[in-house]
């Protein structure tokens, strides 16, 4: 027994835990989004101001993440895909997520009020408080609504971007949030159907456990018509045109296709063949978000309205 | 025989890890606040915010430059 020394059940984090604690997924749509509600905005901003911009946002959007993985440990540890992030896995400890959340929650909020303007940085912070608060603290564990609310932390960062360069809202970075804020619901959602996580093990209501199947399913088709509406209402802005509005109406008319599928299908029929088409409707919507902000990009260059 | 002092402790390799991932953090934290110095220097925004008392320093450039084409009219 000469072996046995004090580091044997607590490694120390190394850098790469404390990257995967501002979920550098996340980020990475947040960075998108973000980089185009700051370009396609009417107001030129130099390359340095706005790739700082883009930055600090980002980091902001991972502090959150931080602050998420510190409360939701708990909730972590018990499902399957969530138990091998660094804090339910015993490679960060609590207080260091905590704290990272924190030191750069402040640190990315008075960068980006430096870089850009306060405005886009109370918005950060606003942002930052509405997803570490309103949703892990307060909603997650409480209604099933929780997605849809919580879905508009994710739906800020381009208004941001819009901010950094206006200094200001407008009836096109509103839209931009109601593009990100009515996709959310059916993207998780159909997650949700195929994933059957131990949502209720880990005390989270989800619309799938606490209204059954059914529901979700003509959630999913009902939110699908109301995103179309707000997506096609931006083509008509100053940010929107032809290229733009070409690619919304077919992907939302194959984004409602699939959720009137979806609407229709029986659980039977979905575990018959693997959830097949619950799969591609949430394959979809990554594309789906990711061509409707690519889209306004190109509309930006080749010219708006 | 020669046996080598000491292996290094798998804890070592993570507190590198640490170290250097924090220092390229800094370094490239340096060089982004240098560069936006720069950009906003260029871009002739105020420097200094008010501080109790008026001073040249913080007034902007656009109500400096009328004043000097005042002088050559007068000329």
């Amino acid at each position: 027994m000469t072996d046995i020394n004090a580091y044997a059940g607590a490694p120390e984090a190394e850098f790469g835990d404390y990257v995967a604690l501002l979920k550098p997924r996340v980020m990475s749509l947040v960075v998108f989004t973000t980089m185009v509600g700051l370009l396609v905005a009417p107001v030129d901003v130099h390359p340095v101001i706005a790739f700082s911009s883009v930055l600090f946002i980002a980091l902001g959007g991972g502090a959150s993440g931080a602050l998420n993985m510190w409360y939701d440990a708990d909730i972590d540890a018990v499902m399957t895909r969530t138990r091998n992030r660094p804090v339910p896995s015993g490679r960060a400890t609590g207080g260091e997520a905590l704290a990272l959340g924190l030191v750069l929650s402040g640190i990315a909020v008075m960068m980006l009020g430096l870089a850009a303007n306060w405005f886009a940085a109370g918005f950060l912070a606003f942002t930052i408080f509405f997803y570490a608060v309103v949703y892990t603290m307060w909603l997650k564990r409480w209604t099933p609504q929780n997605i849809v609310i919580g879905g508009a932390a994710g739906a800020f960062p381009p208004m941001i971007g819009w901010a950094c360069a206006t200094g200001g809202i407008s009836i096109e970075s509103l839209l931009m949030f109601a593009l990100i804020f009515f996709w959310t619901p059916p993207h998780f959602w159909a997650l949700a159907l195929f994933m059957k996580e131990d949502y209720h093990k880990a005390g989270v209501p989800m619309l799938t456990v606490t209204h059954g199947r059914p529901v979700t399913r003509r959630h999913i088709f009902a939110y699908t018509l109301v995103l179309a509406a707000f997506a096609v209402a931006l083509g008509f802005t100053s940010i929107g045109g032809p290229v733009y509005m070409a690619v919304a109406v077919v992907l939302n008319a194959m984004f409602i296709a699939g959720g009137w599928r979806i609407m229709r299908r029986t659980e039977d029929a979905a575990i018959a063949d693997g959830y097949r088409v619950e799969k591609q409707v949430f394959r979809l919507s990554l594309y789906y978000l990711f061509l409707h902000f690519l889209a306004l990009l190109v509309q930006h260059w080749v010219g708006a309205w | 025989m020669v046996m080598p002092m000491q292996t290094e402790h798998e804890l070592h390799r993570r507190r590198r890890s640490r170290n250097v991932g924090l220092g390229l953090v800094l370094a490239a934290f340096v060089t982004l606040v240098f560069a936006l110095t720069v950009v906003k220097v260029r871009q002739g925004d105020l420097m200094e915010a008010y501080d109790h008392q008026p001073r040249v320093s913080e007034l902007p450039i656009e109500q400096a430059a009328p004043a000097t084409n005042e002088k050559e009219v007068q000329q």
